[in-house]
């Protein structure tokens, strides 16, 4: 596998000077390759989308792969695809072209339910709008994906409502929350069932700066605690400072 | 099963709109199984009726006067060989007492449950006097067996017990085994008895067969109206839980599990309202019906106890309906959720456009099925077709209104010159979609409301007017004894004595009366005729020509100048047809005089009494001194009330549904605006924070309802009046064989729009109160959670 990998990079694109990035002109990114010992969680080969009617793709021939324990940060302007990119890493929508592989498993050959099962065992989203289940208690909501996926671990959840700051909040509803503490649930939910892929889609978008930059360190500590491969999408420099890696997605390419 | 239990947890958190959807359905299921339950019971009541003395369908021989056979006539019948076996009906405290003899009764004449009883039917004599009756029938003067053969009100025992019990010795019919001795003559019109076949009679199954088809559509009709509340409130549910839904996809929920997982919350949700709905429908059907037991006696002389019994595969019928009707109000929801994206669409006005198209699809489909109404009311033949037509007529009413309603709230939204009401009528025709079930509902039960009140005072306001035309004379008394001494003791104390005479007989193939008029101004003057030939009462006492009642006109397809074939050898011409309301026979009216050249042996069976009214009194102590029973005697007065009384009752049932179908709709208005109520705030909430007060906002939420009720009442109007149009001229004719004129009720409208104001101000009351109330951390909540 790993010597496929650095064939299929030698065969695209060249290796950066600081040995993490490999990049080619189409826009192809492999991260990282520090180490040849890495786990692949995700590769996306000339990924593009074309939505009905439109004139011309949201982006095409998007190209990038991301290991176990690394976080990358999604930028580019508004209407730029970040979010349409993150959707199809999810399964949530079709590509119009390309290719994604999550743990060695290509999702154009999946069907509905096999996607939801991927989804259910492998990928932990965080929404911008946080998501939660209303009428769901925080204890039942940050359980939720784990007791689906069936890998809930009492003491795992315990832990990660205690980091969360979530302990005493367990019995209430999200609408009793302030957005600070429902995007820690949404993290909690995320995380609890430790997946190999976590997709955030601007997870402070709704939050105040402080409350971001909390959420965010508490999110940070506890996805490298899982050993997880983190994919953000979010338009702030700050955030996206504060990863491993970027990649920017500018009039339909990544660059 | 964790999904299940998200899914689950909705209701929990909204209480309100699980008691919504178990309502709707509990209440659909209530009403049409009440009409299911009442239709089942009068059928079994038929069925009963049918069977006793019947199960082979044994001809019968009669007196062409229906009176008794002289004991005589059945002996010499006996002694030339026939098979016949003779039967004693009387009355005797309100029962029907059926006197047979067991050792010449044909077998399958006595019930199997009576014959090979504990008590054995064969070994009773006169001297025991044990009469069965069913066990809903109360006689506390007989010593009575209970049979679950018999219908109510009927007494089955020996022909001794009934002897002695009515004091009547000949029998009054004789039935005929099917099978005669091959040697002998047939038996008509031996010793001048008639053969009457079994199916001379006419089916009671088949006379009320229009009253229940009448029910059963009204029940449809309740049961569609409560189906819109539940599809109301799926739909609701649906909607609220959209996100719920894609975040649990999103999660990894396959779709297929979440529709299955829908499927089965809402299947058992139909399961308990199904079985509350039974249990309401059983309570509805118990308390109407006596009035419909009563309503089948009077109009039909059906023998329907008030008591209902309980079957369990009527409970089993009524919980299969709710759930079809479940799965027909949740189907779209259903599919929707099938066909939902997991991601929310990037434009929002595509839902808006999709709206719009559905609003043009709504108005084909609403035009196409009006012209389909039309064409079956202008070409259709049968009940079934009138009924189809009704209901084309309804679903199209229904369908059209929120185009209707955006149509003309589009017109008039230039008429606002406030910004405060350009808002509040460009908001109303955006919520048409999410209030339109509710307001179909409304739609519905206000156009059956209007409907079937101009149908019953229609029919009531022509009803009174033709039987005091009909009632002409003042007192009718009955023969108990001799006719001819009872004309002679009343024509020296009467203006006039008019013999009432009659027989039974088919006539052109319908169960009919053949009747005589005396030559009298009573009926010159005062008989109420549909349609006549100008000199029909002359040409009627010269003895060439008949007058048919409608009933008969209809069925028979008689026109007037028709030659009708009375009797053998004598065809007349059909001078005049005249409107027979209650009557389920066919009748013809013949003069007197040819009347009694054809029938010599039919004597009157009664008099009316033309008098001065102040003399009434003093006749009926005359009468009562001569010997007549009061059973025997009726004054106009009391022949009005009674018919009046028949005629109220018939419609009772229907009246009761229409009111409780409008009852249903409130309800439906009621939780369209409280669980709409909910997704309000982001509409309002911006106009609150531009300097709107709360107090001005909540007052727009019940003047917008006030709008919609207004214009549906509005659409309600000339469907309702189509309706009554279609009850009147296309069921009544079907059913009961007589056409009425229309007369129209503004009053009964204004107080219906009243009506329809209230429950709709009501129901946006509530809401409206909430709003008024809410705390402005709510409100600026609206903000907080956009984008």
């Amino acid at each position: 596998m790993l010597l496929k990998l650095l064939q299929r990079s030698i065969l695209h694109g060249a290796i950066s000077r600081d040995g993490l990035l490999l990049s080619d002109v189409a826009g192809r990114a492999k991260l990282p390759m520090s180490k040849w010992e890495i786990d692949v969680v995700l590769t996306v080969s000339n990924l593009a989308k074309q939505f009905a009617g439109a004139a011309s793709p949201v982006f095409s021939d998007v190209c990038f792969t991301l290991d176990a324990g690394h976080s990358v940060a999604l930028t580019g302007e508004s209407g730029s695809g970040k979010s349409t990119l993150l959707h199809l890493v999810a399964g949530l929508d079709h590509p119009s072209a390309g290719e994604i592989e999550i743990d060695q498993t290509g999702l154009s050959k999946l069907a509905e339910p096999e996607l939801a099962r991927l989804r259910r065992d492998h990928i932990g989203i965080v929404f911008q709008q946080f998501n939660l289940i209303p009428s769901l208690t925080v204890a039942a909501n940050l359980s939720f994906q784990a007791r689906l996926a069936d890998r809930y671990d009492p003491d795992w959840a315990a832990a990660l409502t205690e980091q969360l700051g979530l302990t005493d909040l367990v019995s209430r509803y999200p609408e009793e929350l302030s957005g600070g503490q429902q995007q820690r649930v949404a993290i909690g939910r995320a995380l609890a069932g430790k997946p190999k892929l976590i997709l955030a889609d601007e997870p402070t978008g709704n939050l105040d700066e402080a409350t971001g930059d909390s959420v965010m360190a508490s999110f940070h500590r506890l996805v490298s605690e899982t050993d997880a491969a983190l994919l953000m999408v979010t338009h702030s420099e700050r955030l996206a400072s504060k990863l491993q890696h970027r990649l920017h997605l500018s009039r339909g390419r990544l660059s | 099963m964790i999904g299940l239990g998200a899914l689950l947890s909705h209701w929990r958190r909204r209480p309100g709109q699980l008691a919504a959807l178990v309502m709707g359905l509990m209440l659909a299921t209530a009403l049409w199984s009440a009409v299911q339950a009442i239709n089942a019971e009068a059928r079994t009541a038929y069925d009963r009726a049918a069977a006793l003395l019947d199960s082979q369908n044994l001809a019968r021989l009669a007196r062409p006067d229906n009176g008794p056979i002289p004991v005589a006539d059945y002996v010499a019948l006996r002694r030339q060989g026939y098979l016949v076996s003779p039967v004693i009906e009387a009355r005797h405290d309100g029962l029907t007492l059926l006197g047979v003899d067991p050792l010449t009764a044909p077998p399958g004449v006595i019930p199997p449950d009576i014959l090979g009883g504990a008590t054995d039917f064969q070994e009773l004599s006169g001297d025991t006097a044990l009469v069965f009756i069913s066990s809903e029938t109360s006689a506390p003067t007989l010593n009575t067996a209970t049979s679950a053969a018999l219908p109510p009100d009927t007494g089955l025992a020996d022909i001794a017990t009934v002897a002695a019990l009515s004091g009547q010795r000949d029998p009054s019919y004789l039935i005929v085994a099917a099978q005669q001795p091959a040697s002998l003559p047939p038996i008509a019109g031996t010793l001048g008895l008639e053969l009457r076949s079994a199916e001379t009679a006419a089916d009671l199954g088949e006379l009320t067969g229009s009253f229940h088809l009448n029910l059963t559509a009204f029940g449809l009709l309740s049961f569609g109206v409560g189906l819109f509340i539940a599809h109301s409130a799926i739909g609701l549910a649906v909607e609220q839980r959209r996100q719920v839904i894609r975040t649990m996809r999103a999660l990894g929920v396959p779709l297929r599990q979440v529709v299955v997982l829908m499927a089965g919350e809402l299947l058992a949700i139909a399961t308990i309202a199904g079985i509350l709905g039974i249990a309401l429908g059983y309570m509805i059907a118990a308390v109407l019906l006596p009035g419909v037991a009563g309503t089948l006696r009077g109009l039909y002389g059906a023998p329907v106890s008030g008591e209902l019994g309980f079957d369990p595969i009527w409970a089993a019928w009524a919980l299969l309906i709710t759930l079809i009707g479940a799965a027909i109000a949740g189907a779209g929801a259903l599919w929707r959720v099938a066909r939902m994206p997991i991601l929310a669409p990037a434009l929002p006005r595509a839902w808006a456009m999709r709206h719009g198209r559905v609003l043009r699809w709504q108005a084909i489909l609403g035009a196409a099925a009006i012209l389909s109404a039309a064409g079956l009311a202008a070409f259709g033949q049968g009940l079934i077709l009138a009924f189809s037509a009704i209901a084309a007529l309804l679903l199209g009413a229904a369908v059209l209104l929120p185009p209707t309603l955006t149509a003309v709230l589009s017109l008039i939204n230039p008429l606002a010159r406030a910004p405060f009401g350009q808002w509040a009528l460009a908001d109303t025709r955006q919520q048409v979609p999410g209030l339109s079930l509710a307001l179909m509902a409304l739609l519905l039960a206000l156009a059956a409301n209007i409907g079937v009140s101009t149908m019953v005072g229609s029919f009531r306001d022509t009803f009174v007017t033709w039987i005091e035309q009909r009632l002409g004379s003042e007192l009718y008394v009955f023969a108990e004894g001799d006719p001819d001494a009872l004309r002679s003791f009343l024509e020296p104390r009467a203006d006039a004595v008019l013999p009432v005479i009659g027989l039974e007989r088919t006539v052109l193939g319908e169960a009919s009366r053949v009747r005589a008029l005396a030559d009298h101004a009573t009926y010159r003057d005062g008989w109420p005729l549909l349609d006549a030939v100008p000199d029909a009462w002359d040409q009627l006492y010269a003895g060439q020509a008949a007058f048919v009642n409608e009933q008969l006109q209809i069925r028979a397809g008689l026109s007037i100048g028709d030659r009708l074939p009375v009797a053998p050898g004598l065809d007349l011409l059909v001078a005049a047809i005249y409107a027979d309301y209650g009557n389920p026979l066919g009748e013809v009216i013949l003069g007197e005089a040819i009347f009694a050249a054809t029938y010599p042996d039919i004597a009157p069976f009664g008099f009316a009494v033309r008098i001065d009214p102040a003399g009434v009194p003093e006749l009926i102590n005359a009468l009562r001194a001569y010997g007549q029973s009061d059973r025997a005697i009726s004054d106009q007065a009391a022949q009005r009330e009674l018919s009046i009384q028949i005629f109220d009752r018939t419609f009772q049932i229907t009246a009761a549904l229409s009111a409780l179908t409008l009852g249903v709709a409130g309800l439906a208005m009621l939780i369209a605006f409280l669980t709409l109520a909910q997704m309000r705030l982001p509409q309002v909430a911006p106009l609150w924070a531009m300097g709107e007060t709360k107090n001005r906002l909540a007052r727009g939420e019940v003047i917008r309802a006030l709008i919609l009720a207004a214009l549906t009442f509005a659409l309600a109007l000339p469907v309702g009046l189509v309706l009554a149009w279609m009850l009147l001229n296309l069921v009544n004719t079907q059913a009961f064989g007589w056409r009425l004129p229309m007369v129209l009720y503004p009053g009964d409208w204004l107080q219906l729009a009243a009506l329809a104001f209230l429950a709709s101000g009501l129901a946006a009351l509530w809401p409206a109160l909430r709003l008024a109330r809410l705390a402005p951390a709510r409100l600026l909540q609206v903000f907080a959670h956009e984008r």
